[in-house]
Order: C-alpha cells, then sequence, then structure tokens
C-alpha cells in the first residue's frame, strides 16, 4: 500500500512549500492589477529578466550585496521605461489591449534579457542552505523553508508599506478609485512608476529564490503560466488571496500528482491547477477573495 | 470620386443587404481573387507556397475562429492551441479509422470533435468573463496537449509519438498530403477552403447570432434584457469559433506540416494566434487574414534583413534580438492603432469616398 500518513503530510507539506513559491511570482501580478486595472503578464519576463540580471553582475565579480541592489536598480529603472513607453501612450485602452501589450513586454525583456545574458543555465548560490531535515518521519528541505521564510518577511513588509507609510496609502487609494485618488492629488503616473517598482522587486526576490532552485534559465519566465491560476483561485485583486492561493495550488497539485497522477498516466502537475480553478471559479467567479464583482447596465 | 456609393441604386432588398454593396469593392474581391488563383501559383516557387502562403492560409483561418469567439462575442480565449491540436488529432484519427473518408468530410468533422470539446470548455464562460475566463481557456490548453501527449490511443500508439499525415488525395491522384503532393495543389486547395469558410463566417456574422454575439460583447446583461439567451450565443459562439480553428489544426497537421504532434499546439500558438487578431483588428474577418499576414512575414522579413544590409550577427543572438523586435513592434502597433490594420482600411476607404475634398 503506498498510502501512509507521514508520506501524505509530506507530500502535503512539500506542496504547501513549493506553493509559497508560486505566491511568490502571484504577488506582483496583484500588486499591478489592483493599482492600475492591468493583468501583466509580464510578470514571468520581469522574474527572468531579475535573476539574469543578478547572476550577470555575479559572474562579472560584483559581490553579490551589491548586484543585488544593483538589480534592483535595473528593475526600478525597468518599471520608469515601461510606464514611460507602454502605459501612458496606451492609457483608457481597453484591458486587453493592456494585456497584449504586457504579452509585447514579455516577449521583449526575454528577448533583452538573453541578449544581454545569454541563454545559457546560470548557477545562482546565494548560500541558502539545501539540505534534507527530517521532522519525525517527515523529510523537509531546507531551502523549502528559507522560501516560506522570505515569502513571509516579504508579505509583511508589503503590508507595512501599504498600511503605514504615505506611498502606501497613495497606492490603496488608487487601488480603490482611479478617479478620485487623482481628484485629491495623488499623482497617477508616480504612483504607477512605483507599483511597477514594487511588482519589479517582487520579482526579484521571486527571481532569487526560483532562480536558486531551479538555476537562472529561460524556463523561470514560464513560472508566470503556474501563477496565473493561483490568481484566479485566489481572486484577482487580494494579496492575502494570492498567498492562499499559492498554498492551495502548491499542495492540491502536488497531492493529485502522487495520489491520483499514477491513475491518469502521471505528469497531470501541468493542467491540474488550472482544472482546480476552474472548477473553484464555478462556485465562485470572482475568486475565493476577490472583491464581489457588481454590474451594472 | 471614384469609390463611392452614390449613383448605385439598389432595386431590391438583397441588393441592398449584400456584402458589398458597393460596385468597386466588388470588382476589388474579384481582382484579388483572380490574383490570388491565377497570378500566384504561376509567379510563386515552392518555398512561397510551401512556407509562407500555406501557413498564411491556415492561420488566417484559425484568426478568423479566434476573431469570432475574441472580437464578436468578446470571449477571450487563450486555448486556441488545444482547439488546433483537437482538430489535428481528430482528423488524423479519422483518417486512420476510415482511410475512404474524402479529405474534405475529415476536415469537416474534425471540425466537428473540435466544436464539441470547445462547447464543452466554453461553459465555464456561462459563469465567469474577462481575464478570469482567459486563464479558465488556459485550462483547456494545458489539458489538452497533456492528453493528446500522454494517451497512445490518439497516436495509434506511435512509439515516437511524432506521427506523419497518411497521404490524401482530393480527386483522382492530386494528392493534398504524403510525398505526392505538389505544393500548388496544396495552395489552391487551402485558398479554395478558407475563402469558402471566410464567406461563412462574414454571413454568419451579420446574421441574427452574429448580431447576438456582438450584443452579448458589448454588454451582456443589456443584451439579455432585449431577449438574447447568454446560454445560446455564447455557446454557439465557443461552438462556430472551435470548429474554424479545428479545421486549422487539421490543415495545420495534414497540409502544412505533414505531421500530427501536440507539441507544434503549445501556448505560443495560442498567443500567436492572439496577436494575430489584435494586430488585424478584433471584431474584422478581413483583419484576421491582415494580422496572419503579418504575423507570418514578420519574423521570415527579420531573419532575412541583416543579411541583406551585411551585418553578421550570430544565430542565437538573432533569435533573442528578433524577440525583442517582436514584442517592440507588438507595443509599438499598439500604440499606433488599437483597433488593428482592419481600422486602416476602413479610414482609408472614408477618405477614398471624399477624395479629392478633405470634408
Amino acid at each position: 500500500m503506498f498510502f501512509s500518513w507521514p508520506f501524505f503530510f509530506e507530500v502535503l507539506i512539500g506542496g504547501l512549500l513549493a506553493g509559497v513559491m508560486y505566491s511568490l511570482v502571484a504577488l506582483g501580478f496583484v500588486l499591478i492589477f489592483k493599482a492600475s486595472g492591468v493583468f501583466n503578464f509580464a510578470q514571468g519576463g520581469m522574474v527572468l529578466f531579475a535573476a539574469l540580471t543578478l547572476v550577470g553582475l555575479i559572474e562579472l565579480g560584483v559581490p553579490a550585496a551589491l548586484a543585488i541592489l544593483l538589480a534592483m536598480a535595473a528593475m526600478v529603472v525597468l518599471a520608469y521605461v515601461v510606464e514611460k513607453a507602454v502605459l501612458r501612450p496606451l492609457v483608457n485602452q481597453p484591458p486587453i489591449i493592456l494585456f497584449m501589450a504586457t504579452i509585447g513586454i514579455t516577449f521583449f525583456i526575454d528577448g533583452f534579457g538573453q541578449t544581454l545574458w545569454g541563454s545559457d543555465v546560470h548557477t545562482l548560490d546565494l548560500g541558502i542552505p539545501n539540505t534534507p531535515l527530517f521532522f519525525g518521519d517527515i523529510l523537509v528541505n531546507s531551502f523549502d523553508l528559507v522560501a516560506a521564510a522570505v515569502a513571509g518577511i516579504l508579505v509583511t513588509v508589503l503590508a507595512i508599506f501599504f498600511q503605514k507609510t504615505r506611498i502606501g496609502r497613495a497606492l490603496r487609494a488608487v487601488a480603490d478609485d482611479h478617479q478620485a485618488a487623482m481628484s485629491v492629488g495623488i499623482p497617477l503616473r508616480v504612483i504607477w512608476v512605483i507599483v511597477w517598482s514594487v511588482a519589479g522587486l517582487v520579482a526579484l526576490v521571486a527571481g532569487i529564490m526560483w532562480g536558486s532552485k531551479l538555476g537562472v534559465q529561460f524556463s523561470l519566465a514560464l513560472i508566470a503560466l503556474k501563477a496565473l491560476p493561483v490568481l484566479i483561485l485566489g481572486g484577482f485583486t487580494s494579496i492575502p488571496g494570492a498567498i492562499i492561493g499559492g498554498l492551495m495550488i502548491g499542495a492540491g497539485e502536488k497531492l493529485a500528482e502522487v495520489f491520483i497522477g499514477p491513475f491518469l498516466a502521471g505528469a497531470i502537475e501541468d493542467w491540474f491547477a488550472y482544472m482546480l480553478a476552474m472548477v473553484v471559479l464555478l462556485f465562485r467567479p470572482q475568486g475565493l477573495f476577490g472583491e464581489k464583482i457588481i454590474e451594472r447596465v | 470620386m471614384i469609390y463611392r456609393e452614390a449613383g448605385q441604386f439598389k432595386t431590391s432588398y438583397a441588393a441592398d443587404q449584400a456584402i458589398f454593396p458597393i460596385r468597386l469593392d466588388r470588382i476589388g474581391i474579384a481582382v484579388c481573387l483572380a490574383i490570388a488563383y491565377l497570378a500566384v501559383p504561376a509567379v510563386a516557387n515552392d518555398y512561397w507556397l510551401l512556407s509562407i502562403l500555406v501557413p498564411f492560409l491556415v492561420f488566417s483561418l484559425a484568426a478568423i475562429g479566434l476573431n469570432i469567439l475574441t472580437g464578436y462575442a468578446g470571449q477571450l480565449s487563450l486555448g486556441t492551441g488545444g482547439f488546433m491540436a483537437c482538430g489535428a488529432f481528430a482528423a488524423y484519427k479519422l483518417a486512420t479509422s476510415f482511410p475512404d473518408l474524402h479529405i474534405i468530410i475529415v476536415f469537416l468533422l474534425s471540425g466537428g470533435v473540435a466544436a464539441a470539446v470547445g462547447v464543452l470548455f466554453g461553459l465555464p464562460s456561462l459563469r465567469i468573463k474577462g481575464f478570469y475566463l482567459a486563464v479558465a481557456t488556459l485550462a483547456a490548453q494545458f489539458f489538452l496537449i497533456w492528453m493528446f501527449n500522454k494517451f497512445g490511443w490518439f497516436n495509434n500508439y506511435s512509439p515516437s509519438g511524432v506521427i506523419s499525415a497518411p497521404p490524401m488525395h482530393l480527386y483522382g491522384d492530386v494528392y493534398l498530403t504524403g510525398p505526392q503532393s505538389a505544393p500548388v495543389n496544396k495552395y489552391l486547395f487551402l485558398l479554395t477552403f478558407v475563402a469558402l469558410m471566410a464567406l461563412l463566417a462574414k454571413n454568419l456574422t451579420r446574421c441574427k447570432i452574429g448580431r447576438s454575439w456582438m450584443a452579448i460583447r458589448d454588454m451582456d446583461i443589456a443584451a439579455e434584457i432585449i431577449g438574447i439567451k447568454p446560454l445560446v450565443a455564447k455557446l454557439s459562439a465557443f461552438a462556430v469559433s472551435s470548429f474554424f480553428i479545428g479545421v486549422a489544426g487539421a490543415m495545420w497537421a495534414f497540409v502544412y506540416t505533414g505531421s500530427v504532434e501536440a507539441l507544434a499546439f503549445d501556448i505560443n500558438r495560442s498567443f500567436q494566434v492572439l496577436f494575430m487578431i489584435i494586430i488585424g483588428g478584433l471584431g474584422s474577418i478581413l483583419g484576421s487574414f491582415l494580422g496572419a499576414g503579418f504575423i507570418v512575414l514578420l519574423p521570415i522579413f527579420l531573419n532575412n534583413v541583416p543579411g541583406l544590409i551585411g551585418w553578421h550577427i550570430p544565430v542565437d543572438m538573432i533569435a533573442h534580438l528578433e524577440f525583442m523586435i517582436f514584442g517592440a513592434l507588438i507595443i509599438f502597433f499598439l500604440i499606433v492603432e488599437p483597433h488593428g490594420l482592419a481600422r486602416l482600411w476602413t479610414l482609408a476607404k472614408e477618405k477614398l469616398r471624399l477624395w479629392p475634398f478633405p470634408y
């Protein structure tokens, strides 16, 4: 019998920790969607670009701490350029046009990052311990624990930033109502640059964690696709939703792969998350934590 | 002053409702078709026919299909690749199980299979919309590709997973697939098929059902209030769209590449077709053709330009630069003309009507 409770919990915990990594990517989506209503498909590309920049700088001999700072600066510059070159000319266009534009951005920064730093697989080693730990019978990877801790810290910092600072309050005001925010004097364009920068920094953190785990390579851009079901499960507009959605997708996916996969020819990880999200959507069309959609004619 | 409707009197309702009410448009279409049927096969070589015109026609058909769903009915879909794969594998199973079936019937039936699958994956659209729906259609994309990859039944238990389309003939020894097929035959067959399908699509969008799609797109609640059933309108849009896309997938596998493999229909294919309809113009049949032409020609153009002006760039660099330029051009196009190439044509027609006067 291949089912046993310790094994079940091991898979569950492994899945939850993997889910944290999805949440890291999904967070960036939520931030941008809340503040500008743009469905930013480029988040995966930003993760790749951030990680490539960091690795590229480290390989040039820049000390790790300085490289992280420089990569952060690069993400801020990217945010500024995106706002200036893409968002501003496309203001007031329908959402699908902006969505397509972010796919364009994805293509551009994927190509740009790889032109700049090459397309080989780079290893990123920031000294995060990667040793198996045993809690009773349950095997847990220490790297995943670090990732979970990083995600926890990131969410806490973001929460403090949003709740306690002046800029955070402005961001929440913009998320609530663009026009009202503008009419009380909040500069929308500056806010967009800030929010894209914050999403860029989140992408950098995600890039560091994913890059250390899988190596920095083109496939990092594809994890954005894994973050999408997390998003619809949690709701596009909810930060806690992104976290809990990530945990659910991670755990559900791993459990399904291990316990249902063998009966279905395996590799059901590819689509299980989407199916799970779709089923949830049938019952709650705005996701688990999204704002209730009220429509008027 | 040449291009105008003034002076062309309609004496029947049928004439008034014709697709091309202006005489010059009818002449223009006739000239285009004449060029496509007579001049192109005489001039083009095999490279042009096989690598540019055939994929262009296949993509046009897929783009028309997606345009019906996204442009006319307003349901954003990222599952195009999955539905294309559906059509391709249905055609393969039909062609191998019933070798005597005529190729046109195979294509139409495989479109029907894709339509049924499309309706199934269209069901969530009754509850969710917008980007939530787009992500839900990704479920179709990943699930279908996984299914075709994993279950041997779909590729007749071929060990390699890559299977070639069986040779099929239109009539006599005019083969469309397999080693005996002539590129010109493929081209002419596709041209006829796609032209007829485009005519069908154009007429569908002009009749009652097409109007109900547009009403749903513009405001679904208001449409429901004036008596349009969202269930019928949305699911019929999914069915018709998937039918077109399925036939395009079958043509891709049989006529264009000659091999049936699930990997050819991955998520990038879906984005490619989506780009076509955005750049061509949402809610325009002409736009589907223009967008398909643009997206098919652009990479070929980008590949050849550095060689022509004497730059020598390493191959992998070119691939990355191509990505960059492609992305930048997409953004540029969206900024300059968010309504697509079809809109440019509409504007040009307006100008022509008034020419030589400014107003």
